[in-house]
Order: structure tokens, then C-alpha cells, then sequence
């Protein structure tokens, strides 16, 4: 037993390591290492970037683009990345969509839709939860009615991460009323200038717009946008939950808020010391790292059984568990950071080009609308009472 | 990066678990647990002549092991059997024989013929003081030792001591024979199986085996790896018993394993499970490395495994209700034993503690 990576795997961190010093412009890396906003144009350029290296979807298979990288490969560039204040890639055409399209898909989809991902002509978002139907997906009730060579859609989907940039959205819709709920899905792909779609912002708790409602009234969508077969939507959407999970513990972006979160209780000063002394501060802080350190550990045991052809369902699940909760858990630490500053809020402080007076500590501005914001991690891709409910009856067998 | 445990590893645990299931089953540990010595001494000679002890150390003082990896494999399979025995006595004693080159009495000790046991923490006495530090005093060849040491594990069939005491000069470890002029002891059992002793010495003739503490943090930081090792071991057997409960108790005409509110705190019980897992990795993997990342990674060990035992051992007997509480069920012996873990060698909150200090210090 040996947790030292391979010589080849140090020499791999080194090149990404010396890419992103090169290649990340440090006008992003500050964004997100500061908590403000990324634009659309942001997130492409990152992408432009990356695409550029051929990293961008480095999970695809060789043929479609992919690097071949292994999941420790993977690993490895996605804490890297993380650790070094990259925006995140944004998944859904290239970690949600695409490997749906390779395994499922035509030769004339991937043809088609695979390289618009990749040079971002296409923006995807996902449609999949619907006002009735969150951690019940299956009980999702948009319609697609098969007429001549289209289908009419009629219906609504909701909390369309990001919908606003779209340029097609990858639907869950109802095929048929027939049987189980889950054999009458079929998985769509439908472009978002078709006349009958709607996008309305929905405004977050934080103040921000990051999610949507869909609307579609009687919008046509051509027959050949169907992937795979009809009425089998839901084995694909389920096959995504296998698939490139090797970052659903977000080692990596713990990793890099939790630097900030000890520089922050180093130099905030409570009661004439630093904080990091406070001992009640201090022994959060160290079951925090702990966790994390153990979680690390996790993540590589899960990796290093999923190459050797484990798929691992429950585990993935365990690790979004934790992982999602640590992150929380570093937000909540560093809301009392801030103290009585977490409070005060210049919302245009967190676009670009903001030259402003700050108030308080100049960390401290965003931190209370990221810890709102981050709600979302338990909630979001299957809520953490979801993965207790996967983990129960995969690993535990109940 | 390499999570096997290799062949050669395969192979002792192997032998150690067939051993272990023909000479400790349930029976074999409750006679064992009500003897007077409160292990059973065959059975030790049995896993001595198996070269189970050799394990835990190294080539040069005649054992064929001895990395962290090997020692937690073999207290892995003292957690899934439970016997009573001193492993830990061995291991911790042994390192610092080991430390000191003194193959004779190591040798004396691998092969069964020996019981050694390690007296570090001050005994306490009726009216909660605290002894002093052992001491030390003598030079070269001719040492003697004074002081009262507490819970010192299987002192009442003990051979040798290893016992820390003062020299003045700092922390030194001598050997004691419990034979020996000015040793007094007194045995008791313990809660969860086995024996342990007060041991008072008064200027009791002792021979130095080293004046380096590092070697004494070394033999702990041994120690701390095996308690980890074998508290994960113990919490694996608990959940599984615990699920093969839920799965087959039926109440309101349903296995109990199909109520919400125990499936979720049994998918925490799991998840943490692995946490524990990972932490004793953790430990083993960053022996090697210098004191200070050693101990960091042996105290979030210590501090992990205390937490999630305790969860492990509360939730398992919980979930069984009151057959969970009873001693015919080896279920709540393990229960016992993981929560007394968290006692040896320190509690989670002093690691928690001494995990910010080495933070803080690095």
C-alpha cells in the first residue's frame, strides 16, 4: 500500500501545473479566487483556453477529442485547476450531455453536436427538474407528442442552471403514459430559438441570477433530435450518475477555500489575537481539515477501485455527501470570520471593474452570499437525503 | 499509488484469520476473557509460532516485517476477531527494544516465550492526584527506576517492562523484569476483555534501553497506527452485523431496514465508516515521514476513529434495541471494545488538540 503518486503522475501535476501558470489569466483566477461574478465571456475564454491545450473535455474518448487521460490523470488536473483559481468548467454540454451522446447517440449526433461543445458555438443547459419533479424526477410531466416528423413539447422545467447563456437545452420529457412512470421518458435535444420557449430568471436568496424556468408551448422539436431510443430517457439520464464522478467530492476547490479560510483566521484579529488561537475556532477548523484530509484519502480509494472497473454508484454518493459539506462547512467558518462584516453587501463590488470604497475587510464582502449560495451543494444533483437513499440501497442493501 | 496490501501482506493476514477463526471463536475468547490472565496463553504461543508477532517488526532484530502497513494489517485482524491478548503491549514494548538493538529479548518475545508489555502514563490514585514522572537513576550498566504507572496492559502475566522514566536529562526507556526487587503489582480486568495492571516501582534495578525519546514518540506513533487499524476493523464488523440485523428483523411486518430513519443514519454510519477507514491509511502511509507530519497524521487518525467509534459502537447497538444490550451477543463485545479504543493512547479530543498544536507549529 503506497499513496505517493507515480513518478509519471508528479511529472503530469508538473505540466499542469506549469500550463496554468502560463495559460490562466490572472484577471479569472482573481474572480474566483475573490468570489466575483464570471460572465458568460469569462467562463468561454477559460474554455477557449483550455480547448486550445485539448484539455477541455479531457474525459472524452480520443476519437471525439478526449485526452485518454486516466481518472488519477483526471484527478490530478481537476484539483490542480481548482487549487489554482480556475473557473470551473461548466458541465453540462461537455460532462453531462456529451458522454450521453457518445453512448447513446448517432454517429451523425456526435458529428454534429460534439465539436459545437467544444469550440462553444453551443451553449447547453440542462432540462431535467420541473416544478413537481426535484428529487422525484420521475414523476416529471413535460410532454413531447409525436406528430409526423416532430414532436410537439408542451410544459415547464425549472432551476435551468445558467439557461440564460443557452443556446439548446438536453430535455427529460414524457413519451408515453403507459407502464412505469420511468419507461414513458425520452431524452431530447432541443434548440432554445425554436418559437414557444420562455426563459424567466428565477433571483436567488443571494440576490443573484443563476437558475431559470423554462417554459415550452407547443414548440416543435425534429424527430432526429431524439437520442437513443424513445421511451428510454431515463436509463441515460441514469447512466450519467457513473460516469465522470472523479471530481463530485470537490477535493480540489475544498482544498483552495479552505487556504483562504486559514489565510482569513490568520490575519483576522478577535479579542486581540488571531483567530486561528481562538481554541473553539481552532478545533472547527482542525475537524474541518481533518475531514478533508480523510476525504482525500476516500476519493483516491474510490478512484483507484473505479480503474479497476468498480463502478462506484454509492461511493460517488458518499462523496458528494462529505464533500458537500465540508464546503458548507468552510463558508459557515468563514461567515464568523467576518463577524458583524459579513453583513454589510455592495453587491457591484463582485462584478469587474468595480472601483469602490470596500467596507470592513475586503475578503469579507462576498462571503455571506457565497455561504447563502452554497446551499445549493446539498441540495443540488440529487439532494444529500437522495444520496443517503442511493447509498442504502447499493451499498447497504436495505 | 497502490491501495492493495500485496501478496506477501495477503498471505499473513491470511494466516492470521484462519488462525484466529480455529483457535479464538466466541467460545475460545469468553474462557479466555474469565481466566485469570485474561488471554489464552496457547493461543499466543499458537500465533507466535506462526510468526504473527515476527510481523510487527523488522528484518535486522529478527522479526520479517515491521512496516506500518504490516502492523496494520495484523491488528486489522485483531479487530475483526477480537482476542484478548497483549498485541499492543508487544508492538509498543517491542519498538523500543527494537530501538535499542536488543534482539535477545525481542527474540524472546517473537517467539512466545516472553510476554512483554509498555508502562508509559502515570498511574492515579484514590484521591484523583496524579504520580509523578518515573524516574531514573544510575549510569552505564546499573540503573534503578522509582514511580507508579497505571493501566498498564497484561502486567499481571508480564515477563519484562518497558517503562519510561525520567533520567534527568529527559524521557529514557529502561527494561524491567517483573520479577524483579521493588516491583509491586496489582492486576484487575478490564471492561472490555483482557487485563491490564497498577505497576509501583520502588528503586527497582532496570537496565537503559534508550535515552532517545524520539524512539518512545516512535513506539506511539506504532501504537497509534495498530488502535487505528483495529478500530476500523472493529466499526467494519459492526455495520455488517448491523445490516445483516436490519435485513432480517422484521417489526410492524417489515424488516427494520426499510424505515427512512434508519436507512439514513445507517448511510452516515457507512460514510463515516470509510472516513475512519481513510484516516487509519493515512496514519500508516505518513509514518515514514518526518515526526511532525507522522504525528499530525496519527492524531487525525486517533481523533477520527475515537469520533466515528463511538458513533459505530452507539448507533450499532441502538439499531439492534435490546438484544444490542446483551452480553450472549458478540455484537455488543465489539461494541465495548471500539469504544474503549478510543481510551488507549490518548482520547479524540486530546488528538483533536495536539492536531492544532503540530498545525500550528508547522
Amino acid at each position: 500500500m503506497n499513496l505517493d503518486f507515480t513518478p509519471e503522475d508528479e511529472a503530469f501535476r508538473e505540466e499542469v501545473r506549469v500550463f496554468l501558470k502560463e495559460k490562466l489569466p490572472k484577471r479569472l483566477s482573481d474572480k474566483v479566487r475573490t468570489g466575483q461574478h464570471l460572465g458568460k465571456a469569462d467562463m468561454e475564454e477559460w474554455h477557449a483556453i483550455l480547448n486550445e491545450r485539448g484539455w477541455l473535455a479531457n474525459h472524452w474518448p480520443k476519437e471525439w477529442g478526449g485526452t485518454g487521460w486516466s481518472v488519477m490523470q483526471r484527478f490530478i488536473f481537476e484539483t490542480e485547476t481548482a487549487i489554482a483559481h480556475a473557473p470551473r468548467v461548466v458541465p453540462f454540454g461537455l460532462s453531462m450531455l456529451a458522454p450521453v451522446l457518445i453512448k447513446y447517440g448517432t454517429e451523425e449526433q456526435c458529428r454534429h453536436y460534439l465539436p459545437r461543445i467544444l469550440d462553444g458555438t453551443d451553449w447547453w443547459c440542462q432540462g431535467y427538474s420541473e416544478p413537481g419533479a426535484g428529487s422525484d424526477l420521475a414523476s416529471l410531466k413535460t410532454q413531447a407528442v409525436r406528430d409526423g416528423d416532430h414532436y410537439i413539447v408542451n410544459g415547464q422545467k425549472t432551476w435551468t442552471t445558467l439557461g440564460q447563456h443557452a443556446d439548446w437545452i438536453f430535455c427529460l420529457v414524457r413519451t408515453s403514459n403507459e407502464g412505469k412512470r420511468q419507461e414513458g421518458i425520452s431524452f431530447l435535444l432541443i434548440d432554445m430559438k425554436t418559437p414557444g420557449i420562455e426563459v424567466r430568471p428565477i433571483k436567488l436568496l443571494d440576490g443573484d441570477h443563476e437558475v431559470n424556468e423554462v417554459f415550452f408551448t407547443d414548440v416543435k422539436v425534429p424527430v432526429t433530435n431524439l437520442v437513443g431510443e424513445e421511451n428510454k430517457g431515463w436509463t441515460y439520464a441514469k447512466y450519467l450518475l457513473t460516469y465522470e464522478r472523479t471530481n463530485i467530492a470537490g477535493v480540489g476547490s475544498s482544498m483552495a477555500m479552505l487556504d483562504r479560510l486559514k489565510e482569513v483566521a490568520r490575519t483576522t484579529m478577535r479579542g486581540g489575537k488571531p483567530l486561528i488561537e481562538d481554541p473553539l475556532y481552532a478545533a472547527r477548523l482542525a475537524k474541518l481539515e481533518i475531514d478533508l484530509e480523510n476525504m482525500k484519502t476516500t476519493n483516491l480509494r474510490v478512484l483507484d477501485a473505479a480503474g479497476a472497473g468498480h463502478a462506484p454508484v454509492a461511493e460517488s454518493s458518499m462523496l458528494k455527501i462529505r464533500g458537500t459539506e465540508i464546503r458548507q462547512e468552510i463558508n459557515d467558518l468563514m461567515r464568523r470570520a467576518a463577524g458583524r462584516y459579513a453583513q454589510p453587501f455592495i453587491a457591484e463590488a463582485l462584478d469587474e471593474g468595480f472601483n469602490g470604497e470596500p467596507v470592513g475587510p475586503e475578503w469579507a464582502n462576498p462571503i455571506a452570499s457565497e455561504y447563502f449560495n452554497n446551499r445549493k451543494l446539498s441540495i443540488f444533483g440529487g439532494s444529500n437525503e437522495v444520496q443517503r437513499e442511493i447509498i442504502t440501497k447499493a451499498v447497504l442493501g436495505l | 499509488m497502490d491501495f492493495s496490501i500485496g501478496e506477501d501482506r495477503q498471505m499473513l493476514v491470511d494466516t492470521l484469520s484462519r488462525y484466529l477463526a480455529d483457535k479464538a471463536d466466541w467460545k475460545a475468547r469468553e474462557a479466555a476473557i474469565e481466566s485469570d490472565t485474561g488471554f489464552d496463553k496457547a493461543m499466543w504461543q499458537g500465533m507466535a509460532e506462526l510468526g504473527i508477532l515476527g510481523a510487527l517488526f523488522g528484518e535486522e532484530v529478527g522479526g520479517f516485517g515491521g512496516s506500518p502497513f504490516d502492523i496494520g494489517v495484523v491488528f486489522g485482524e485483531v479487530g475483526k476477531a477480537l482476542p484478548p491478548g497483549p498485541f499492543l503491549a508487544t508492538l509498543m514494548a517491542g519498538k523500543l527494544l527494537e530501538a535499542a538493538g536488543d534482539a535477545e529479548t525481542l527474540g524472546n518475545v517473537i517467539a512466545g516465550a516472553s510476554i512483554a508489555t509498555f508502562a508509559h502514563e502515570p498511574a492515579v490514585s484514590a484521591d484523583g492526584s496524579v504520580a509523578p514522572q518515573a524516574s531514573a537513576s544510575g549510569s552505564g550498566d546499573s540503573w534503578t527506576v522509582s514511580g507508579a504507572k497505571g493501566v498498564v496492559d497484561y502486567l499481571g502475566s508480564a515477563d519484562v517492562v518497558v517503562v519510561t522514566a525520567d533520567t534527568g536529562n529527559g524521557l529514557a526507556a529502561f527494561l524491567v523484569e517483573t520479577g524483579a526487587s521493588g516491583v509491586e503489582i496489582r492486576d484487575y480486568p478490564l471492561v472490555d476483555g483482557g487485563a491490564a495492571g497498577e505497576l509501583t516501582l520502588s528503586d527497582a534495578p532496570a537496565r537503559l534501553l534508550t535515552d532517545d525519546a524520539s524512539a518512545i514518540d516512535t513506539a506511539i506513533a506504532a501504537g497509534l497506527v495498530a488502535t487505528a487499524w483495529e478500530a476500523a476493523a472493529v466499526m467494519e464488523v459492526l455495520r455488517d452485523e448491523t445490516l445483516e440485523y436490519l435485513r432480517t428483523r422484521k417489526q410492524f411486518g417489515i424488516p427494520i431496514g426499510k424505515f427512512q430513519a434508519l436507512q439514513h443514519r445507517m448511510a452516515t454510519v457507512a460514510l463515516e465508516i470509510e472516513q475512519a477507514r481513510s484516516a487509519a491509511i493515512n496514519a500508516a502511509a505518513n509514518f515514514g515521514k518526518d515526526a511532525a507530519t507522522r504525528d499530525r497524521f496519527c492524531s487525525a487518525a486517533k481523533y477520527t476513529v475515537g469520533k466515528v467509534g463511538r458513533l459505530a459502537a452507539e448507533e450499532a447497538i441502538q439499531m439492534h434495541g435490546g438484544i444490542g444490550m446483551t452480553w450472549e451477543l458478540p455484537l455488543s463485545h465489539y461494541a465495548k471494545r471500539l469504544t474503549m479504543l478510543g481510551h488507549v493512547l490518548g482520547e479524540e479530543d486530546e488528538h483533536l488538540a495536539r492536531f492544532i498544536e503540530l498545525s500550528m507549529a508547522a
